[in-house]
């Protein structure tokens, strides 16, 4: 029976076997079990119809082959979420799409552009993105991400209501406008839905990168000064950048800049912390600017704010852990009334 | 050799040990101390030495020549010397050289008149070069095998399809690289980035490598079997289910129709079921010809072949099926097919492949057969367990994380058992090296098959995915092993076999481009997306921003796009080599020149 030298059928019917029996074991039960054990979280809303369509998209283009979306457990990846990604983050977005396709796999396996799993709260503003889908470049100028033309319409003149982004000259022909397609709206809809919900009761934790890093974060919250806060031009790259580039002079009709601003050069730095903490919303000519309230620590605030204030010809005073925190406190006061 | 593999054997042995600190104390302070990185440079730095071994075997024959030249020079200074002699010593040499001048010759020293003739047929060529400055001239292949015509048929048309997606997927793959470099090369939607990648893996995985296996499957199917194969009808069925699917999966996915963006699942499953029925005839067929078998024995080969294609149509299955794949169900099923994928289909089919040819090759009975048992059983026991490790700290059950690292260290058994299968097959064959285009082949698929796969596995370890994962690395990874491995071993077969069943030689001094090309640009870019994704992995730990990783990687994909290159032009030239081994009509090279040219030119006989 056991003689597989000679004979073929015990074999292949054992390989058959045994490798069917490894598989149900290592991937079948543990997936099944994960599909049926887990349950959205109760804050999370399902999502609606522009943003599955914009998932749809989001597979076709194939987009996940360069964007992961997923926080992992470890502290590099705080970038990319407040927290860990749990199996819940994935209930809606992780159902079979139709009888085609497949469940799409959103995870990924590589970051040649940013996670996207909090892109929505980091970004919430849908002008960047448009701009960005027609052509990454208009607003990174780095950026190696493919354009996406044949989502947006060129027209001479375009209807009373339609949406005309603000491309700069040398990204569109004379004489034509940019309009978008409802692709794009939901490309950018379902990415704009993508915001990490807040886990109140003990979310898991990161597991910090060195011995030496957990040193430090708790030898700055101990000591005080200046010298301890975090490297401001980083923070701005990081988290200003996109809008408001790297050198300040933001985009013409979409974002402002910031090069001899007197909001944030005024002497009281009250106004551009409130901004930064609260985001903007006021001018009807710029885009939206996210609260950076939950995302930036004090002393992170502080030091973005005083690279602004000191950065591309600008001069104002410094502005200290102590400001930013008396003028959080306030806001917060100020909600609860 | 066997040193170099002992001291081997003792870095794993050694890091082995440090695994579990490894995955303990990640202190990024020190990563290049962490063994999974101090493995892989030590992997890497195996494959230079082997290069290096094989330039020097080439170099060792040029030397030898320029000592000949440099022995003619001395020569020369005796004849000065002779001109400075004085008058004595000049007359009793001139008296000494009369008397020799003076004798006379019978007629008959050398021989008799008679033309000159090879009864016995030792004479396989004659050069009029035999003093070529670059190459060595290599040994032809062995004695005809006698095929039956539709065999010879089938399989030409297998790797001649395999040949045809192999230019076409790297041409994809090639564009691709360069988008890196250039964004703005198109802005159709057909070719972006997006849609395009998965054409050229898919193309390259299903196309190119898996009709090549097909191809060079018959053969060692039947042969092994010492039987004709059950059904070529069947084949060709085969052959045009999976070339269709190839053709209409790449067609959706430019188009943007794919499963749901799961690596290797893109095509759509009425796709893939074309692929999966040429799947089950090629298994049916395969099976039928081996239960027809005229020996008792079922040789080692075909174990790897059923057992690969059996895995595989359980695999696909088991992909495609949609009752637990919402939620993360589908990415724990997506770790376990991808890893499966390369693990059980490529690999496991290539192994059995090499089982035959190599030995064949050599003209040698593999050296263990034992050994190729275990290796196929661990094989199947420990590869089925490690797809979870391409989703290492991710919101994956913890447990499953760890099954896979650790089967992953497993993995070291079933790759040592086969790496020295190979290497004990070819021990005493070496000097082979300067006489054989096929050789260095082989020996690079097995020197990246120890080193992709013993890398594989450093991977795997937690600390070595911090830095890793998400970069460009797997990228490198990915290459190093279904490029170095595979494609090494399967044009390794077909340079074996072609020229025994055809008749027809490839020109070598393409094959030795091809070889060369294909190797300098698989480093080159193995190397350059290594160093770069180390380096990008770094600046994210450390907290830099985003885009600095992006501006940084530049200069490495202008490398890898130059490797890349290297790579696509190697293809080219292996296209032709193929077409000249199975073009259909024989010119009639005339081997033997005019009677003038004998007699100016040395004449260089080789006897085999």
């Amino acid at each position: 029976m056991f003689n597989f030298h000679k004979d073929h059928k015990s074999l292949v019917i054992f390989s058959f076997l045994g490798f069917l029996i490894l598989s149900l074991g290592i991937a079948v039960f543990p997936a099944y079990q994960s599909q049926n054990d887990t349950a959205p979280l109760p804050q999370v809303e399902p999502m609606n119809q522009a943003e599955i369509r914009g998932l749809a998209i989001f597979i076709e283009e194939g987009c996940v082959a360069c964007h992961t979306q997923q926080v992992r457990s470890i502290e590099m990846d705080k970038t990319w979420g407040s927290r860990p990604s749990i199996p819940s983050d994935y209930y809606y977005s992780k159902q079979r799409m139709g009888t085609w396709r497949q469940s799409p796999s959103i995870l990924g396996s590589e970051r040649t552009g940013p996670d996207l799993t909090n892109i929505g709260m980091r970004q919430p503003s849908e002008q960047w993105h448009l701009l960005h889908l027609y052509n990454p470049r208009i607003v990174v100028s780095e950026s190696i991400m493919p354009s996406y033309p044949w989502m947006f319409e060129e027209k001479a003149n375009p209807d009373e209501g339609e949406k005309v982004l603000p491309v700069p000259a040398e990204y569109r022909k004379k004489g034509r406008e940019i309009v978008p397609t409802q692709d794009a709206l939901n490309l950018v809809a379902y990415l704009q839905s993508l915001k990490q919900a807040p886990l109140n009761n003990l979310p898991p934790e990161f597991i910090p990168s060195t011995n030496k890093k957990l040193d430090e974060t708790t030898a700055s919250t101990e000591g005080q000064g200046k010298s301890l806060l975090p490297d401001g031009k980083n923070l701005y790259m990081t988290h200003c950048s996109a809008c408001h580039q790297a050198e300040g002079i933001g985009l013409p009709g979409a974002f402002p800049s910031l090069v001899r601003s007197p909001i944030v050069n005024d002497e009281d730095p009250e106004l551009l912390i409130r901004i930064i903490l609260q985001g903007y919303d006021a001018r009807a000519n710029f885009a939206q600017m996210p609260g950076f309230a939950s995302q930036l620590s004090d002393e992170e605030i502080a030091a973005i704010a005083n690279h602004e204030r000191s950065s591309w010809g600008n001069n104002a005073p410094e502005v200290s852990t102590e400001d930013i925190t008396n003028i959080r406190e306030f806001v917060i006061k100020e909600q609860a009334l | 050799m066997i040193l170099n593999r002992f001291i081997l054997l003792l870095l794993l042995i050694n890091s082995l040990g440090f695994m579990a600190q490894g995955a303990d104390s990640s202190d990024t302070d020190n990563w290049w101390l962490s063994p999974g990185v101090v493995g892989t440079l030590v992997l890497v730095a195996l494959i230079l030495i082997i290069a290096i071994l094989i330039v020097i075997a080439r170099l060792n024959g040029y030397i030898n020549r320029m000592n000949e030249k440099r022995r003619l020079k001395q020569r020369h200074d005796i004849i000065d010397e002779l001109a400075n002699l004085n008058q004595g010593e000049i007359d009793s040499i001139l008296e000494r050289r009369k008397q020799a001048l003076e004798y006379k010759l019978t007629g008959t020293e050398l021989g008799s008149d008679s033309k000159v003739a090879d009864h016995k047929g030792l004479i396989q060529q004659v050069s009029n070069e035999p003093d070529n400055p670059i190459v060595d001239e290599k040994k032809y292949a062995a004695e005809l095998l006698e095929t039956p015509p539709a065999l010879k048929k089938l399989i030409i048309f297998y790797l001649g399809a395999a040949v045809c997606w192999l230019i076409f997927g790297t041409l994809v793959g090639q564009y691709l690289g360069m988008k890196f470099i250039w964004p703005e090369l198109d802005s159709i939607s057909w070719l972006s980035f997006g849609r395009l990648r998965p054409v050229h893996t898919n193309a390259v995985f299903w196309g190119w490598a898996s009709l090549a296996m097909f191809g060079l499957g018959y053969f060692v199917v039947a042969r092994t079997s010492n039987t004709k194969v059950y059904s070529y009808r069947w084949g060709w069925y085969a052959l045009v289910l999976i070339n269709l699917a190839v053709l209409i999966g790449t067609l959706c996915l430019m188009g943007g129709i794919n499963n749901g963006g799961a690596e290797y699942r893109e095509y759509i499953w009425p796709v893939m079921t074309l692929f999966g029925l040429g799947l089950v005839i090629n298994f049916l067929n395969y099976y039928k010809t081996i239960a027809h078998r005229k020996i008792a024995e079922i040789y080692v080969s075909n174990w790897y072949i059923l057992g690969a294609m059996v895995w595989t149509m359980v695999l696909v299955i088991i992909g495609y099926l949609p009752f637990y794949q919402n939620g993360l169900g589908e990415t724990v099923i997506q770790g376990y097919y991808m890893h499966q994928g390369v693990g059980m289909w490529f690999m496991t089919f290539t192994l059995g492949l090499i089982y035959y040819y190599l030995p064949s090759a050599l003209n040698k009975p593999i050296y263990s057969y034992s050994l190729g048992v275990l290796a196929f059983w661990t094989q199947m026991l420990f590869y089925t367990m490690i797809g979870t490790h391409h989703f290492v700290f991710s919101p994956l059950p913890w447990w499953l994380q760890t099954v896979a690292i650790v089967f992953s260290a497993g993995m070291f058994i079933p790759v040592v058992a086969g790496t020295t299968n190979f290497l004990m097959t070819m021990k005493g064959s070496f000097h082979q090296i300067s006489k054989s285009y096929v050789l260095p082949f082989f020996i690079v698929g097995v020197a990246f098959y120890f080193v992709g796969s013993t890398q594989g596995s450093f991977q795997a370890f937690r600390f070595t995915n911090y830095i890793w994962h998400f970069t460009d690395f797997n990228v490198a990874h990915s290459h190093m092993t279904m490029y170095g491995i595979i494609t090494f071993f399967l044009w390794a077969c077909i340079y074996a076999i072609l020229p025994r069943i055809t008749g027809k030689e490839p020109s070598q001094i393409w094959v030795g481009a091809h070889f060369w090309l294909a190797f300098i640009g698989l480093f080159a870019y193995m190397i350059s997306l290594m160093a770069g994704g180390t380096l990008k992995g770094l600046s994210w730990v450390a907290g830099l921003p985003f885009i600095e990783s992006v501006i940084m990687m530049k200069q490495y994909w202008v490398s890898r796009a130059i490797g890349g290159s290297l790579m696509f032009v190697s293809h080219l030239l292996f296209a032709y080599n193929f077409y000249l081994m199975v073009k259909p009509k024989s010119s009639i090279k005339s081997q033997v020149t005019s009677q003038s040219d004998f007699k100016d030119s040395k004449t260089h006989v080789q006897f085999s």
